[in-house]
């Protein structure tokens, strides 16, 4: 049968599609999302946290923008710290252990109390799209603001598309039970569910994480359709019930004091309670006997796994194999929730046999005498190569097709977030007529993600990380609000009460270093006795506050007691005033780096360009423009393959027209 | 393969030379030829093999319009990895003009300036640098010039940026591997090794920036003014050194009226030289705009020659104008040594004073800083607040030429470039990019020393990074290109 149609269909319920979904849904869309299992919507089939290092850095900024995720982690946190402290403000970030039933289950309330938003328990087997039949419309439309009312038999397209022959617009999808959902715009969000196989030593079991089941036709659809499909591969460790874990041989963790919410709108909130420890022990020699001794029964290794994974989550044979000369490697044990007696052990993913898993386990001090509630292991799976998708996440040859987080080839719960939150706005956007959101590597890590994703092809599961970040010292966890407010309103998911208060921060922050600056501070014994107290110099002949600031033994908030007519000051405003002025010379340093950058950014390629016209290109650089289709000059120059010469050619012939 | 159309310009200097040189690129370049040029023993163009050269005539419209050389070289080992024909002409720059234009009137363009090496770029025959190199080939004056040019044109500037580029961008990861893995990679004492390497990386800069302004006299000719009191033989030096009557030169002080500029090549160092007037306080309204322009000149010049009339002495004027030229490099030349024959001991040198008999002071030798004997003090003074030498000569006979010579290079070259062996930066654009590169350094060198978070000392290696890259091309700013095939001369 034919059900009647929604305006978006996301499939799969995991972390990038419930924001996906969300967003449509709060943009006032008629949104449906099907999942596998309605109890395990938003699960958490790897570690038990969300954030870190720069992983926190996309909760922020999916906060910022109006995403859930930062809520929700906010309410079902069982401990929470700020890492790297001790460091500069650009690689601090934010961590916090979830309960997984907890977070999973509060999800699934926001999810169930949305208005707009329909959850189906079911297996989508097929996309299904129809072709174009003529290119009537399709160029210079791009700007067309009038909502496009039926685009199933709508063959008017306001995008450019360059091979009008491949040009295919989503119609809806089918259930494994032959049913027909139609849909203007279809957002893939299939996690590791394609055709996935777990797997840990002679065992290899078709289904999804957890047990849970997989899905078994869709990649067909997938390839079916001309998208690029490939295998990836990802690992999780043990889970060991605590009272078989000896923690008196480990280093307890213990959260933060005074906890920093992931959310902005928490800020200012009492986030207090009671917390949960983790705790850190090492592997050793020995485990690293066990493991080279037996590797030629990993799969990784003997050839039984053929995805490609993660470099930067590696399982712990990878690192052992890798890093010969280490003599350890930190394990963390950290708690799957308040409810249960399983332990996660963070830094020993693995694909070994059982029996190889038991000793190796059981080498790690405190861990002796470890009791496995479920075995490691290795998980493959089908997704596609995000090269074939536009900076909207959505699909170059399928308009109104999107897809997001591990279907496209990213790992972890944060990335996937992001990715559904910026699939679901531009699916949103587009629907309404209204500009896409995309957003550059200098206005957010998820920008950095996404442009990462379209135009690099990792070989691998790519995961978020702070070196990826060019622009880092401008893109902080603490200023993820001040960054993308504007975004997060003018797309519609920022509340107008949040907004106003940016806009507060923001002239506040301004208002309060110009103040500064004028602040004189004399050179009397009062004022030598207070700086003596931090070590710092005294003034002779008197100072600018703004530039005793500036000096790493003080700072805005310390100097308060020399600054009388400081007006009332929030921590997190006075945090942000502190940053700016003690970094002014590298802020500024960076800000040039990023003007730059939007100079090559900002030189556009038209998608209609032919490379085969272009003269000189090397054979290499060719093929991959012509497969990317890169939307400017700068992602060009981001291509592997694409030397700077080929960029000085483009350059050069889109500078004098189609000479 | 760049196949752009077919372009045509005359690559040579167009001068009365005895030879003119034009040269055609493109698809069309053979067909072009073809249908101008008759081959003196009876080929047909298209028959001739490439890589030879034909003699024939250039007809066109039913005339001949010269005897010609024609070289034929196909695609794609040419400059532009286009098919290219040269022409070789003979009769003078009003035939040459007018066999060029009858090329253009045969189906080929007037190139560009700069476009046959913007297509040898193009078509991965070169890269940026070496393209620029091509430029300074042809602009460099003197031999020490193209050879510092054709050495960058091979590539050696690109590797020893390069070379430094890999060791910034080396320590960049470092950092960053540890911000992502600080489990397996530390930065404990990291910057204790990062301070030396960065403390050897400006070295290296700064040598190379050092040799700029060496580089630059290499390249542009050093700009050297020729001043002094009226009549006290300027024009004369310059005629001596140019070896021709070029300057005026009459018995009248204050003839000079206006600055004049001609260039000699001394072996391997260019010299801009400007005659000026005479300094000395005039009413004379024309004199005294002459005197202004000397004054300038003298402000922007490299070096200054500055005469004395030696049967004068230092006067009080000299005296006034040297003191003018106190942060100059300046050579004392006493002329007219030839009217002082018989009073050789007037001139001394100021460290012995005559009385060392082994001091011999020979006319035209350098010998440190000289005066004469009068106020001796007074001039050992102002000689020793200049960054002088002194030489005496006689312009008329030509007496001292060569020892001046040979001094001025000694100033300008000593050790420097006599073998060639150094690289030598002569670009003003990889100059300034350098430059940037070392201020950049210089801030990873002050954040080390003010101890701030290595991340933030990723920020400056990564804008030194940039800047080096900008010299080579592997970086870009989206004018990069233009701006260099811009600035090239016509036939390249």
């Amino acid at each position: 049968m034919v059900y009647e149609k929604h305006d978006v269909i996301v499939i799969g319920a995991g972390h990038a599609g419930c924001e996906a979904a969300l967003a449509c849904a709060r943009l006032g869309l008629s949104t449906l999302i099907f999942t596998m299992s309605v109890d395990n919507i938003a699960m958490m089939p790897c570690n038990p946290n969300i954030g870190g290092t720069s992983k926190g850095h996309l909760v922020r900024e999916v906060d910022a923008l109006g995403g859930e995720m930062g809520r929700n982690i906010d309410r079902t946190f069982i401990q929470s710290r700020m890492l790297n402290t001790s460091k500069g403000p650009a690689v601090q970030s934010l961590r916090a252990q979830a309960d997984k039933k907890d977070y999973s289950a509060s999800m699934r309330k926001v999810l169930e109390s949305t208005e707009g938003l329909t959850i189906r328990q079911d297996e989508v087997t097929e996309i299904l799209v129809e072709y174009c039949s003529d290119n009537h419309g399709i160029k210079d439309s791009e700007n067309s603001s009038e909502l496009v009312e039926n685009s199933v038999d709508n063959t008017v397209d306001n995008h450019v598309y360059n091979d009008v022959d491949n040009m295919q617009i989503i119609t809806g999808v089918r259930t494994v039970s032959g049913n027909t959902y139609p849909a203007r715009a279809v957002i893939l969000c299939t996690g590791v569910y394609l055709d996935s196989r777990c797997i840990y030593g002679e065992v290899s079991v078709p289904s999804g994480p957890s047990g849970l089941p997989r899905s078994t036709h869709l990649s067909d659809s997938l390839r079916a359709l001309g998208l690029p499909v490939r295998r990836f591969k990802t690992g999780t460790p043990a889970r060991i019930a605590k009272s078989s874990i000896d923690f008196s041989k480990m280093e307890e963790q213990q959260g933060d004091e005074h906890v920093v919410p992931f959310s902005f709108e928490n800020v200012g909130k009492d986030m207090d309670k009671d917390q949960e420890s983790c705790w850190l022990t090492y592997t050793n020699l020995e485990t690293h006997k066990i493991i080279r001794d037996n590797i030629d029964r990993s799969p990784l290794y003997n050839g039984r796994i053929e995805g490609v994974g993660p470099r930067y989550c590696p399982s712990i044979e990878d690192k052992v194999m890798r890093f010969a000369e280490k003599e350890r490697h930190q394990v963390f044990i950290e708690p799957e929730g308040r409810y249960t007696e399983e332990m996660y052990i963070s830094g020993m993913s693995s694909s070994l046999p059982e029996d190889v898993q038991y000793a190796m386990y059981r080498s790690v001090p405190g861990l002796e005498n470890a009791v496995i509630v479920r075995n490691a292991y290795a998980i493959e799976y089908d997704c596609i190569d995000a090269l074939c998708l536009k900076h909207t996440l959505e699909c170059k040859d399928i308009k109104g097709f999107y897809s997001a987080g591990q279907a496209n080839g990213s790992s972890g719960y944060e990335e996937a977030a992001a990715q559904g939150l910026i699939a679901g706005i531009n699916a949103a956007l587009s629907l309404l007529g209204k500009e896409p959101l995309v957003l550059d590597r200098s206005d957010a890590y998820i920008g950095v993600l996404i442009d990462d994703l379209v135009t690099k092809s990792t070989p691998e599961p790519y995961r978020m990380m702070t070196s990826r970040a060019e622009y880092r010292l401008l893109l902080r966890q603490d200023n993820a609000d001040l960054r993308l407010a504007d975004y997060g309103h003018r797309v519609g998911l920022l509340s107008d009460e949040r907004y106003e208060d940016v806009c507060y921060k923001r002239s506040l922050i301004a208002s309060e270093i110009e103040r500064v600056k004028t602040v004189g501070v004399s050179s009397s014994k009062e004022v030598s006795d207070f700086l003596s107290g931090f070590n710092s110099t005294p003034v002779s002949d008197g100072a600018i506050l703004f530039d005793l600031i500036k000096r790493p033994e003080l700072s805005y908030e310390s100097l308060a007691p020399l600054d009388p007519e400081r007006p009332d000051i929030r921590p997190d405003i006075a945090a942000q005033i502190n940053i700016e002025i003690k970094y002014e010379g590298y802020i500024n340093r960076q800000k040039i780096q990023v003007a730059a950058f939007k100079k090559l950014e900002e030189k556009m390629i038209p998608p209609t360009l032919d490379y085969d016209l272009v003269p000189s290109l090397r054979i290499e650089a060719r093929q991959k423009l012509k497969a990317i289709r890169p939307a400017s000059i700068g992602q060009a120059s981001r291509i592997s393959g694409v030397s700077p010469a080929d960029v000085s050619i483009l350059l050069i012939y889109l500078g004098r027209g189609s000479n | 393969m760049y196949t752009g159309d077919t372009i045509a310009a005359i690559a040579t200097a167009l001068s009365p030379a005895g030879i003119n040189i034009i040269r055609i690129s493109g698809e069309n370049a053979f067909s072009v030829t073809a249908s101008l040029f008759r081959s003196a023993r009876g080929k047909e163009f298209s028959s001739i093999p490439s890589g030879t050269v034909s003699y024939g005539f250039i007809e066109f419209e039913g005339e001949v319009l010269d005897e010609v050389l024609v070289l034929k070289m196909a695609a794609p080992h040419t400059y532009t990895c286009e098919d290219v024909t040269e022409i070789h002409t003979h009769g003078g720059v009003l035939v040459t003009k007018r066999v060029l234009e009858a090329i253009l009137a045969s189906g080929a363009r007037l190139a560009e300036s700069g476009e046959f090496t913007k297509r040898a770029f193009l078509n991965g025959r070169i890269d940026l640098s070496q393209a620029e190199a091509v430029m300074d080939v042809i602009g460099s004056g003197s031999d020490l010039a193209r050879r510092n040019s054709m050495k960058q044109l091979r590539g050696s500037l690109r590797d020893e940026i390069n070379r430094i580029r890999e060791s910034i961008i080396l320590e960049t990861a470092h950092i960053e591997a540890a911000l992502d893995d600080p489990e397996h990679i530390s930065l404990d004492g990291f910057t204790e090794t990062l301070l030396p390497k960065t403390e050897g990386l400006l070295k290296e800069l700064k040598r190379l920036l050092a040799s700029f302004d060496t580089g630059k006299i290499i390249k542009d000719g050093l700009n050297v003014v020729i001043a002094g009191r009226p009549n006290a033989g300027k024009s004369s030096l310059l005629n001596a050194l140019l070896k021709e009557e070029r300057a005026i030169v009459t018995e009248i002080a204050g003839t000079t009226r206006d600055t004049i500029s001609e260039s000699l090549d001394i072996g391997g160092l260019v010299l801009n030289l400007t005659d000026t007037a005479g300094i000395r306080q005039s009413g004379d309204l024309v004199e005294s705009i002459g005197i202004d322009r000397a004054l300038k000149a003298a402000a922007e010049a490299q070096l200054i020659l500055y005469l004395i009339d030696s049967p004068l002495g230092i006067t009080d004027e000299d005296k006034e104008n040297l003191k003018s030229f106190a942060d100059k490099k300046v050579i004392l030349i006493y002329n007219k040594d030839d009217l002082l024959n018989d009073t050789r001991t007037g001139l001394n040198c100021d460290k012995c004073h005559g009385k060392d008999t082994d001091c011999e002071v020979d006319a035209g030798t350098a010998c440190g800083d000289m005066s004469s004997d009068s106020d001796i003090d007074d001039d050992f003074d102002l000689l020793s607040s200049l960054n002088a030498g002194s030489v005496k000569i006689s312009a008329l006979t030509g007496d001292g030429i060569e020892e001046l010579k040979d001094l001025i290079k000694n100033m300008f070259l000593s050790g420097t470039v006599t073998a060639g062996q150094d690289l030598i930066l002569t670009n003003v654009r990889h100059a300034e990019h350098i430059r940037d590169a070392v201020a950049s350094l210089e801030l990873v060198k002050s954040g080390i020393e003010n101890g701030v978070d290595e991340d933030l000392l990723s920020i400056d290696l990564m804008d030194a990074y940039k800047s080096l890259g900008m010299v080579t091309g592997e970086e870009y700013r989206d004018d990069l290109a233009d701006k260099i095939f811009s600035t090239f001369c016509m036939g390249k």
